[in-house]
C-alpha cells in the first residue's frame, strides 16, 4: 500500500500546494517519486521523529498539510507526546503515515511490529484513525480524507499487491464496508488482515456457515452507529486484527456491543502476548499468533458448535 | 501606543501570582526584560494576521510573563488577565493556542523549538519574510529533542529563526551546572553551526541591540542565531534571585509587599 499511498500523495500535491512530505529517514525506494516531483516540498528530517512531529505542527499552523512518514512503531510511539501536544491539541491537519501494521516487518523483529498503534491513537479525541485494508482502499481513503480539518493517523500496509476480494476500493469515513450478506456469523476485520477474514468467510461458506465480512477502516472517531446496526443482526461476531487484543478493533466492537445492549457474542482474534524472543516472516508470525484464515475458521466453528450444543 | 517595560511586566507577574496564589514566579521574572524587548516592536504583525512573526514560549511555565506582555499591548484585557489560574480561564500557568496572541501551546519542555522550525520552514516555502522567535529555558536543553532541532535548523540554514535561551542557571530541583551542565552554551550551539550572541538578559538596550544586529545579519548569513541571555531567576526581587524554591512557591503577604516595593524602586 506504500507505493499507491505515495502515488496518491503525488496526485493530491499536484493540485494542492499545501501538501508537504516529511520523513524521519525512512522510505528508501518508496518516497523517491514524490521527491522527484516535488523536491521543494520534501524534507528528510533525519532520524528524529520528535523533531519531525514538532516541525509538522509549525508548518500546519502556517497553513500546510504535512504528511509525516515512518514505520508505524516509530511514527506512533516515538513522537506520541509531540503528536498529542502538537497537531491534536492545536487541531491542525498533520497526517501521520505509520507504515506496516502488525507483523508486516517480519524478520525485522519485535521493535518493528506495530501492535498497539491503533489503540493509542484511538484514545485521543480529535485524531482520526484510519486503517485501509488494501491498496485500492488506501487510494480512496487518502483522497477522501486528506483535506479534513484536524490530524489523521493512517496505518498503511506494506504489501502493494494485496487485494481484499469484494472490497473494490470502497471507503466511506466513519462507516463500515461489508462483503457478502451471510447471516450466521459477522467477521469484522481491519487493515491488511482483512484479506484473511474474507478467505475465512469463503471457507466457512463451504462448510455451511454463511458470513458477512465487515471491513472497519475508521477506528476513530469510530463507526459506532453503523457497527451497532450491523451487530444487531448477528448472534455471533468475531474480530480479526494484527494488533494487541486490547485497544483496537476488538475493543471498539466490545464497547459498541456493551453500550448498545446488543445480544451478540464476541470472539476476539488478536495478539495476546509481547512477541519478544521470536521473529519471522509475516506469514509465520500470523500463524504463531493465530491470525490466519484457518484459525478464524477454527475459532468460529468451535464457538458456533458449542453454542448449538448449548442451545440443544 | 503600548506601555510595555520589564518593570511593568514584573509588576503584573507579582500581582497576578499573588492574587492566584501560584508559583513559577522566578521563571517568569527571569524573562520579563526579554519579553518587554520582543513585544516592543521586534515581533511584527497583529495577532490575527497570518503574516505575523511567530513566537514560541517553549518554556511554557513562564506563561504569566507572556500574558503580561500581551496585556501591555492590549491584546489581553485587564479582565482577561485577572482570570489567570481561575477555574474555566484560558489563562493557565502554561499558554494555550486557543487564546488570541498565543501562537503555540507549550508546557511540556523540549517541543517548542521544533514547532518554531516548522514555522520558519513554512515562511521560507511561502517566500514570506516572517520571522520566528523561540524562547527556551536553559534546563530545557536537557531534552534530546532540542538537539534534534538544533541540528536540523543549522542543516537547513534557517536564518529566519532566532532562539533566545533564558540562561538563568536554575532548574526545578537545583542549579543547572549541578544537574546537567550545558555551559558554555555558545560553544555548544556554535559547534552545531549556529551564530551565537551572548547578552545580559536584563539589559534591555543590549537585548535590543542583539536582536537588531541578529535580524540585520540574518539577511546576509545563512545560519540561525541563538541569543544566550544571561539572566537571574526571580530577577528584581532580592529574596527570590537565584533561589530554587521560587521556581514553585507562591508569595505570602509580607513577601508580596517587599517584592512589589523592590520592583517599583528599580526602573
Amino acid at each position: 500500500m506504500r507505493k499507491v499511498f505515495i502515488q496518491t500523495l503525488i496526485e493530491i500535491a499536484e493540485h494542492d500546494r499545501r501538501v508537504v512530505l516529511l520523513t524521519a529517514d525512512l522510505g528508501f525506494m518508496v518516497l523517491e517519486p514524490f521527491v522527484k516531483a516535488y523536491p521543494d516540498r520534501f524534507y528528510n528530517i533525519g532520524v528524529a521523529e520528535a523533531n519531525m512531529m514538532g516541525i509538522a505542527t509549525g508548518m500546519a499552523e502556517a497553513g500546510y498539510i504535512p504528511f509525516v512518514y515512518s514505520i508505524a512503531t516509530f511514527a506512533s510511539m516515538r513522537a506520541y507526546e509531540q503528536l498529542r501536544d502538537g497537531p491534536i491539541l492545536h487541531h491542525l491537519p498533520v497526517r501521520v503515515a505509520g507504515i506496516g501494521g502488525g507483523f508486516e516487518y517480519g524478520n525485522s523483529g519485535v521493535t518493528h511490529y506495530s501492535l498497539e498503534d491503533i489503540g493509542i491513537m484511538r484514545t485521543q479525541p480529535g485524531l482520526q484513525t484510519i486503517v485501509p485494508a488494501d491498496p485500492a482502499q488506501t487510494v480512496s481513503a487518502v483522497q477522501q480524507t486528506y483535506q479534513l480539518p484536524g490530524p489523521i493517523y493512517y496505518r498503511i500496509g506494506k504489501n502493494d499487491n494485496l487485494t481484499v476480494p469484494g472490497l473494490n476500493g470502497r471507503f466511506r469515513l466513519n462507516t463500515v464496508e461489508t462483503i457478502g450478506d451471510g447471516r450466521d456469523l459477522l467477521i469484522l476485520a481491519t487493515g491488511a488482515i482483512s484479506a484473511e477474514a474474507v478467505k475465512a468467510a469463503e471457507s466457512l461458506a463451504q462448510q455451511g456457515v454463511s458470513c458477512t465480512v465487515a471491513v472497519v477502516s475508521t477506528l476513530q472517531p469510530d463507526s459506532t452507529a453503523e457497527l451497532a446496526a450491523l451487530l444487531g443482526g448477528f448472534s455471533t461476531a468475531i474480530t480479526v486484527e494484527a494488533h494487541f487484543i486490547n485497544g483496537g478493533l476488538g475493543s471498539l466492537v466490545a464497547e459498541t456491543i456493551a453500550e448498545n445492549g446488543i445480544n451478540c457474542r464476541l470472539i476476539r482474534c488478536g495478539v495476546r502476548s509481547m512477541p519478544s524472543g521470536v521473529s519471522g516472516s509475516e506469514a509465520y508470525m500470523n500463524q504463531l499468533y493465530e491470525l490466519t484464515a484457518e484459525h478464524i475458521v477454527q475459532k468460529s466453528l468451535a464457538h458456533l458448535q458449542t453454542t448449538k450444543v448449548h442451545l440443544a | 501606543m503600548s506601555d510595555i517595560s520589564g518593570q511593568r511586566i514584573r509588576q503584573l507577574i507579582l500581582e497576578q501570582s499573588k492574587r492566584a496564589n501560584v508559583g513559577h514566579i522566578g521563571s517568569a521574572l527571569s524573562i520579563a526584560d526579554i519579553m518587554a524587548v520582543l513585544f516592543d516592536g521586534v515581533l511584527r504583525g497583529a495577532p490575527d494576521s497570518s503574516e505575523r512573526d511567530r513566537f514560541v514560549l517553549s518554556k511554557g511555565h513562564a506563561a504569566l510573563a507572556l500574558y503580561a506582555a500581551l496585556h501591555c499591548l492590549n491584546v489581553l484585557s485587564r479582565e482577561q488577565l485577572a482570570t489567570y489560574c481561575q477555574d474555566g480561564s484560558q489563562l493557565g500557568t502554561h499558554p494555550e493556542y486557543e487564546l488570541t496572541g498565543i501562537d503555540f501551546s507549550t508546557g511540556s519542555l523540549g517541543q517548542g523549538l521544533s514547532m518554531g522550525i516548522g514555522a520558519a520552514l513554512a515562511a521560507r516555502l511561502d517566500g514570506s519574510d516572517r520571522r520566528v522567535f523561540v524562547l527556551l529555558s536553559d534546563a530545557e536543553c536537557n531534552e534530546g529533542s532540542i538537539w534534534e532541532g538544533v541540528m536540523f535548523a543549522a542543516q537547513h540554514k534557517l536564518s529566519n529563526l532566532v532562539v533566545i535561551i533564558d540562561d538563568n542557571g536554575q532548574q526545578a530541583m537545583g542549579k543547572t551546572q549541578d544537574v546537567l551542565n550545558l555551559r558554555p552554551f555558545a560553544a555548544r550551539w556554535g559547534a552545531f553551526g549556529w551564530r551565537t550572541v551572548d547578552v545580559d538578559g536584563h539589559d534591555t538596550a543590549a537585548l535590543h541591540e542583539a536582536l537588531n544586529t541578529t535580524l540585520a545579519a540574518s539577511a546576509e548569513t545563512s545560519v540561525p542565531t541563538v541569543i544566550i541571555a544571561n539572566t537571574q531567576a526571580g530577577y528584581g526581587v532580592s529574596y527570590m534571585q537565584g533561589q530554587v524554591r521560587w521556581h514553585y512557591m507562591p508569595m505570602n503577604d509580607q513577601e508580596y509587599q517587599q517584592a512589589l516595593s523592590e520592583v517599583a524602586s528599580r526602573s
